[in-house]
């Protein structure tokens, strides 16, 4: 499945889901080890015990050169690869609130 | 993408946090989540194109702005204070609509559409069961269509797309990021651009709305202090009104200690009033916003730190500051042009330009974005050495005397601080000999007094001779929009 920003997944071995915020070329994101699926499955899949430190529900997650930009919309167990890479949280500028 | 994620993302991790108090009633964010999937269903099967709140704030507007949003139609909130010819005008140009007004007002519409009563449609959603809504995430999709408040002419259907409504929400505001205790009162009506994002900041900050439907200072002050309020955004007609009260009825401020930050934006601050403010109010940390409908709300912020370093430092750079609308927010740069877009240095006036994702600068009608993305935003102003952006007023404001340029502002400005001077206004009014000359409107505090010439000598004393006033009228007031935008092109009248 084509990555492109909007496009909504869902872990297939936690309850973890994700948001496309910026998409980068070919589909090798995993969570928990294993590819995103448009549906929930049936049954959750055991998943890379190595890649299951947890992804976190409005943190946003990217690769080093921040070729890929995710957001997560529900938390899970699994954390989130891509191409072999780590994800790692971006931080948002602390702002005073404007509005 | 789509702004109906963040409703969902706080339904999921703070169900049971209250996200909206109106006249004393809650709402958690799960009942939020609940009626805005029932009004996303109960919109669909209306056949509408446009779903609109033509009414005060209440939970009728976080629901219908949320359930379109998720119904896949634009939401388009109107003026309720317009003339009827101009709401005609307006709901002509989005038929057919779903449309909520005041319970009193269901029979007054003629048009192609529904029309509900907000608390008639609020008790018909009650009855209805919940429902799994999904929704399509196409971020191009019009989230949001504002018709300008037409300070120039006929008011431009300018349109927010759910990219853009994302993007500012993503960069700025971190998602629960306020304490469960943190309340934001929201006074400014929703139909106005600071209306709309203050829900969407409230809701994906997971912090509770309170809303106040009509502004009046002291019913402001009231809610402030019972409900614990942490968090308001003014406009500048707003703060002058509370810190009169404050100062007339000899308010406890004790009752306020709950308020730590307020914003304000939406028009242009007189330096004396935010001095007075930080004066009166030394604990609130204050954050000048300016941001425009066409670019999803605030692009630039002055800090609460910038605020007490300008009304504390001796640097005349840095004390300037309290007239500036600070730096641009992560993610949007911004620009000084000149007539031909070539870019300024530091303190050169011109055009304020910005660009970011946030920015969408179209119109049902027209694309504004020029090259590369940048939006003419038609304000007129300058950058410091450091980015802090200073506002003179609308690029169209600008009084061209024989050639030479005036700001309306630099004249304004050094009226503003005079003890009897209660508000003031330039503006271009057509002169023979010059082309356009300076037309001064001066408003005098109650049993002050102050002739022509007395005035005359003031700006005499602080600038240059052409900026004294061809014609100088005396008002009992200045005419301004509801949001706080002065409407000069109503004054220009006064001087024919």
């Amino acid at each position: 499945m084509a990555l492109k920003p909007g496009l909504r997944l869902k872990s297939v071995v936690c309850d973890a889901e994700l948001m496309i915020i910026k998409a980068a070329d070919g589909d090798n994101l995993t969570c928990g080890g294993e590819s995103l699926s448009d549906e929930a499955p049936a049954e959750k899949a055991a998943g890379n015990s190595d890649q299951m430190n947890g992804c976190v529900i409005g943190k946003r997650y990217v690769n080093e050169a921040q070729t890929i930009e995710v957001l997560c919309i529900k938390s899970g167990d699994g954390s989130l690869y891509y191409n072999g890479d780590e994800l790692m949280t971006k931080d948002t500028k602390k702002l005073p609130s404007s509005d | 993408m789509n702004i109906a994620l963040f409703m969902q993302m706080a339904a999921e991790a703070c169900a049971d946090r209250v996200a909206l108090t109106h006249a004393g009633v809650h709402f958690t964010y799960e009942q939020l989540f609940d009626s805005s999937k029932k009004a996303a269903k109960h919109f669909s099967e209306s056949d509408c194109e446009f779903v609109s709140v033509m009414d005060v704030s209440s939970p009728a507007v976080p629901i219908a702005m949320m359930g379109a949003a998720m119904a896949g139609i634009t939401y388009v909130p109107l003026n309720y204070r317009l003339s009827s010819e101009q709401i005609n005008e307006q709901l002509a140009r989005i038929e057919p609509v779903f449309l909520i007004v005041d319970d009193s007002q269901v029979n007054d519409y003629e048009i192609k559409g529904t029309v509900s009563g907000r608390r008639g449609l609020l008790a018909e959603l009650e009855t209805k069961p919940s429902n799994d809504f999904t929704w399509q995430e196409d971020p191009s999709a019009i989230a949001i269509q504002l018709f300008t408040s037409g300070t120039t002419g006929t008011p431009k259907a300018a349109i927010l797309r759910h990219e853009h409504l994302v993007s500012y929400i993503l960069s700025s505001i971190e998602f629960m990021g306020a304490e469960p205790e943190q309340a934001a009162l929201i006074s400014v009506p929703p139909y106005h651009i600071a209306g709309i994002s203050s829900i969407l900041s409230s809701i994906y900050a997971c912090r509770r709305m309170v809303q106040l439907p009509n502004f009046e200072p002291d019913e402001w002050l009231r809610l402030c202090a019972n409900e614990k309020v942490t968090n308001a955004f003014v406009v500048p007609t707003m703060l002058i009104r509370i810190i009169e009260q404050i100062e007339q009825t000899q308010f406890d401020l004790a009752s306020l200690k709950s308020l730590t930050a307020m914003a304000y934006g939406g028009g242009k601050m007189p330096v004396p009033v935010i001095e007075r403010a930080l004066e009166l109010l030394p604990e609130i940390n204050f954050t000048n916003a300016y941001g425009l409908t066409e670019t999803s709300s605030t692009i630039s912020l002055l800090d609460p730190d910038d605020h007490r370093n300008a009304l504390t430092d001796t640097d005349p750079i840095i004390k300037s500051r309290l007239g500036s609308v600070g730096k641009a927010l992560p993610g949007v740069e911004i620009e000084v042009r000149d007539d031909d877009g070539n870019r300024l240095a530091p303190f050169e006036p011109g055009e304020i330009y910005v660009r970011g994702p946030q920015v969408s600068g179209e119109y049902l009608e027209r694309n504004a974005l020029i090259d590369d993305g940048w939006f003419p935003t038609r304000d007129a102003g300058h950058l410091d050495e450091e980015g802090y952006l200073f506002l003179s007023g609308r690029a169209d404001d600008v009084i061209v005397r024989g050639g030479e340029n005036i700001s309306p502002a630099e004249i304004e400005d050094v009226l503003h601080g005079h003890d009897a001077i209660r508000d003031v206004a330039a503006l271009a009014i057509p002169s023979e000999e010059w082309g356009e000359a300076v037309g001064l409107a001066v408003v005098l505090k109650g049993g002050a007094e102050l002739s022509e010439d007395e005035i005359n000598a003031v700006i005499r004393a602080k600038l240059r001779s052409s900026r004294i006033p061809a014609q100088l009228v005396f008002a009992d007031e200045l005419p301004y929009n509801e949001s706080g935008k002065l409407l000069r092109r109503v004054m220009k009248a006064w001087f024919e």
